[in-house]
């Protein structure tokens, strides 16, 4: 019954829909693979080992000996960040390419070989990171990581492989993007948000780079950025720590270190006022999202903003029983749906994200001025201990249960290195958040939520053209 | 409670147990409810799910939707909670509620820490949501609006409008073929629901699974305690017979830029003598996704589709086989025409063996993958005890899927996808 916000922070591409992951959860099986999203709120996987290899690229293993099953994941620091005007969209692009063939093995055979190990494979692409898995039996993970280890330096590029499957990757966009009504507007609040920072492009791309980009461009994103140095493994399950190490040397270790690109720092010149945006698209409800620039979580030990932040999305949307369900959904009414999103956990920039849907006969201005009234009620009278403790039961209780799933571990100590910090950093993170107290979440909520570092985006509905159904006898199938 | 909640964490590294059988103890409550039971002593967790044979089934012809809010409003209001007492008590135990209605089943899902005051409360509360929902006038009229809203919108939506005008091709005049309308919930009353729960959530139309961090007399005395104050009712009334469709091809105009396309038919139930054949064959057809024919012929070779899929969902009665993908209007027939050529060579020839060989492999090296976390395995044990099938059902789908044989699948896919009933939908077609 709780309603559910709509924000995915910097919900990451996959190459491959969800019929490909997960054969055993027929439920939705159009719906594209969303995994999840890295969370600040983690912990330290017990029993979690680290080693680096000669030429710079390193092996997180956990060993979680509960079934006889491993994830195997390839992360590169490399993501829609690093792209370039012209050509943005490429990272994602080079994600689907890298199933496409190497000196050694032919297009699609590497799907052919996870399958037939009885694993899953697939990949995500986010503003921060490319990363790679696969979920294979304990004993496949030698043959998995050779197949990394061969992708990672033997790509080919082809050409005819490009020109087809840069045509899914717009089939892509038009299905996430430009048919959602809710995605535009979430687009189009990151491109105005961010006037310098490479976080206004979307990491699907625009329709236009990617009719223009070639083949060429995937292969100089290849060779720029797809090295051991840029990359860490992680290997999560049925495995001994040694002997994982032991077939990392043996995979990745002879593959060389190469020199990458310098990365300027991309800084945006601070907001100085308000900005607003509409998007009209054919739909029945309107939609609001409001986001303001934040602090991000640099250092687990010394920062603490971050975490208050952090809790301040939790007393405000965290649970069935935070503020906005009980407020502005059950209480008022005035929304359908409102949310609440932070993470801190990024290589760019954080943002601060409320969303919502008013309710029939109330208006988008509205449900703004509700949203930023339980901003304002925090700053002013803070939040109660009662509150601060169900936050933080849930955060408890989630690491207990994250636990069961090792693709969520393995999202996790992928997701903090991806934003520079450590895996060591999850302990930190859980004990900082477990510290933070109601005067800094008040603090914060007085802090940064002034209307110079704001953005709102609203979608005005646009009526949709009469449609009339036909019907015919169908033919033309063969038998 | 914070230092509990801790200690049980500290517990997480001491065991370890590698699981390769699910072990499924079943008994009956004395008030009539199954229940199915797993121990798995790794985690400091348990999952419960109670099924009920009370989905969108048996929703009247009218009032499509009751089921749903029915379920969705367990939560609205119970014994003498309201529902901020319920969302209060459920977040102070760190406990997690899921679940929904589908076209059979009504379910409600828990998850709960192990240690027992934090298991004691939430159980407690399930307990009081199952047996005692109180469904409030006010919060019902506020759900109706939230429902009603998204029913608007997702009436705008090509993937919603093709998947529910899919549906109700395929099921003409059968249950599974509704769904809820602005109407229809516009006519829902509350009288409406406490008839419907007093009918239908009763001990003997449910199935309560448990797995995790408890004991067998710990499991019967939660089932117990959740299903006890049940009314004990009948056996649930049989679902209605499906009558297959006649061919027939839907055009739904529409502004998107992608056409949306679903083709299918029932086909398929739970506990089907061909369910193994059509896993199978299915994988190979549309179901293993990159390495499937489907994702070869129309997204690997031709760049038409980022998303297509075949796909069997089994339900009580014979379930939807549903072809589906989302492709440029421009080239919308062009795609259609290759799906029909890929479905109708493998109705004619069924698999290669090298096929078949590859489909095996996956399915069988793969099948530890299927139940290597409490989640997927209460998945898998809910729907056994729900639809009554036998407890050696995970054991036996290896072996089941190896003894299958490409005769077998040509001749389960040529009875059960007749091309005299396959139905066609395109939303925002060229």
């Amino acid at each position: 019954m709780k309603p559910r916000s709509l924000i995915t922070l910097f919900a990451a591409l996959a190459v491959a829909g969800a019929a490909a992951a997960a054969p055993a959860a027929p439920a939705t099986p159009a719906t594209p693979a969303t995994p999840a999203t890295p969370a600040t709120m983690a912990a330290a996987p017990a029993g979690t080992y680290e080693k680096t290899l000669s030429n710079g690229m390193r092996v997180i293993v956990k060993e979680d000996r509960r079934a006889p099953t491993v994830v195997h994941m390839v992360w590169y620091r490399v993501g829609a960040m690093d792209e370039v005007d012209g050509t943005s969209g490429v990272a994602h692009v080079l994600e689907h390419m890298m199933f496409k063939g190497t000196r050694n093995h032919k297009s699609g055979q590497f799907n052919e070989l996870v399958a037939a190990a009885g694993g899953r494979d697939n990949a995500f692409t986010s503003l921060d990171y490319t990363a790679y898995y696969q979920q294979v039996p304990a004993n496949r993970l030698d043959q998995m990581m050779a197949l990394e280890a061969d992708r990672m330096v033997n790509l080919i590029v082809d050409p005819k492989e490009f020109s087809k499957e840069i045509k899914v990757v717009m089939e892509e966009r038009r299905m996430r993007t430009d048919d959602k009504p809710q995605a535009l507007v979430h687009e189009a609040l990151m491109a105005t948000a961010f006037q310098a920072h490479p976080y206004r492009r979307p990491i699907i791309g625009w329709m236009s780079d990617l009719e223009n980009m070639t083949a060429a461009d995937a292969r100089d994103w290849y060779r720029n950025w797809y090295a051991p140095n840029n990359a860490y493994v992680i290997v999560i399950g049925d495995v001994d720590k040694d002997e994982v190490f032991r077939l990392a040397e043996k995979n990745y270790g002879k593959i060389p270190r190469r020199a990458l690109p310098p990365r300027k720092p991309l800084g945006e010149p601070e907001q100085a006022g308000i900005k607003r945006l509409t998007v009209k698209a054919p739909a029945k409800l309107p939609y609001l999202a409001m986001a303001w620039k934040v602090p991000e979580l640099r250092n687990a030990s010394k920062d603490r903003d971050p975490f208050a932040l952090e809790v301040l999305a939790g007393v405000l949307d965290g649970h069935d029983a935070a503020r906005f369900s009980k407020t502005l959904v059950r209480g008022s009414k005035i929304a359908v749906s409102a949310g609440a999103g932070y993470d801190g956990t990024v290589r760019g920039e954080a943002l601060f994200f409320l969303d919502g849907t008013p309710a029939e006969g109330r208006t988008v201005a509205e449900l703004e001025q509700a949203l930023r009234a339980e901003i304002e009620r925090v700053a002013k009278e803070g939040v109660s201990p009662e509150e601060l403790a169900r936050v933080k039961t849930q955060i408890i209780a989630g690491q207990v249960y994250k636990r069961d799933s090792m693709f969520a571990q393995a999202m996790e100590v992928g997701g903090i290195e991806a934003a520079g910090l450590n895996w060591q950093d999850l302990d930190t993170v859980i004990e900082k958040l477990r510290s933070v107290t109601a005067e800094e979440v008040q603090e914060v909520a007085r802090k940064y939520f002034k209307d110079d570092a704001l953005t709102v985006a609203v979608l005005d509905p646009q009526p949709l053209p009469e449609k009339t159904e036909k019907k015919t006898a169908a033919t033309g199938l063969r038998h | 409670m914070m230092k509990r909640l801790l200690i049980g964490m500290i517990c997480l590294a001491a065991a370890s147990l590698a699981q390769a059988q699910v072990k499924i103890e079943h008994w009956t409550t004395p008030a009539g409810a199954r229940v199915y039971f797993v121990e798995t002593r790794v985690l400091p967790i348990i999952d419960v799910q109670v099924d009920f044979a009370a989905g969108s089934a048996y929703d009247p012809a009218d009032k499509p939707g009751l089921a749903a809010l029915t379920r969705s409003l367990l939560d609205a209001g119970a014994g003498d909670l309201d529902e901020e007492k319920i969302s209060g008590r459920l977040v102070d135990t760190g406990a997690r509620l899921g679940g929904s209605a589908d076209d059979d089943r009504a379910s409600l899902t828990l998850r709960t820490l192990s240690s027992k005051p934090e298991r004691e409360a939430a159980v407690e509360l399930v307990r009081t949501l199952l047996q005692q929902p109180t469904f409030p006038a006010a919060v019902l009229d506020r759900e109706k609006k939230r429902l009603i809203a998204g029913i608007k919108e997702a009436d705008t939506r090509p993937a919603s409008i093709g998947s529910k005008r899919f549906m109700a091709a395929i099921y003409p005049g059968h249950p599974y073929g509704y769904h809820a309308t602005v109407e229809s919930v516009g006519r829902i009353e509350r009288d409406d629901l406490v008839r419907f729960h007093s009918a239908y959530y009763t001990a003997r139309r449910a199935s309560v699974s448990i797995v995790g961090d408890l004991s067998r007399a710990e499991a019967e005395a939660l089932a117990i305690r959740l299903t006890d104050g049940l009314p004990e009712g009948g056996e649930a009334e049989p679902i209605p017979e499906v009558v297959l469709p006649q061919r027939e091809k839907l055009r739904i105009p529409h502004h998107a830029t992608q056409s949306h396309i679903f083709v299918g038919l029932p086909a398929m139930r739970r506990g089907d003598p061909d369910f193994f054949p059509l896993l199978v064959g299915n994988y190979i057809l549309g179901g293993g996704g990159f390495v499937s024919r489907l994702t070869k012929e129309v997204r690997e070779k031709r760049g038409f589709a980022y998303s297509v899929y075949s796909h069997f969902q089994p339900y009580r009665r014979l379930g939807p086989f549903e072809i589906g993908l989302q492709t440029k209007r421009e080239q919308a027939e062009e795609a259609l025409k290759v799906v029909d050529t890929t479905l109708a060579a493998f109705l004619e020839k069924g698999p290669t063996e090298d096929e078949l060989k590859r489909a095996k492999e996956n399915l069988i090296n793969g099948f530890a993958l299927r139940i290597d976390s409490n989640k997927k395995i209460l998945d898998h044990v809910a729907m056994i005890g729900f639809y009554g099938l036998p407890l050696d059902y995970l054991d036996r789908y290896p072996k089941e899927v190896a003894k299958v044989t490409s005769a077998q699948i040509r001749d389960a896919f040529s009875r059960r996808i007749r091309p005299e009933n396959l139905v066609t939908v395109i939303v925002a077609g060229s």
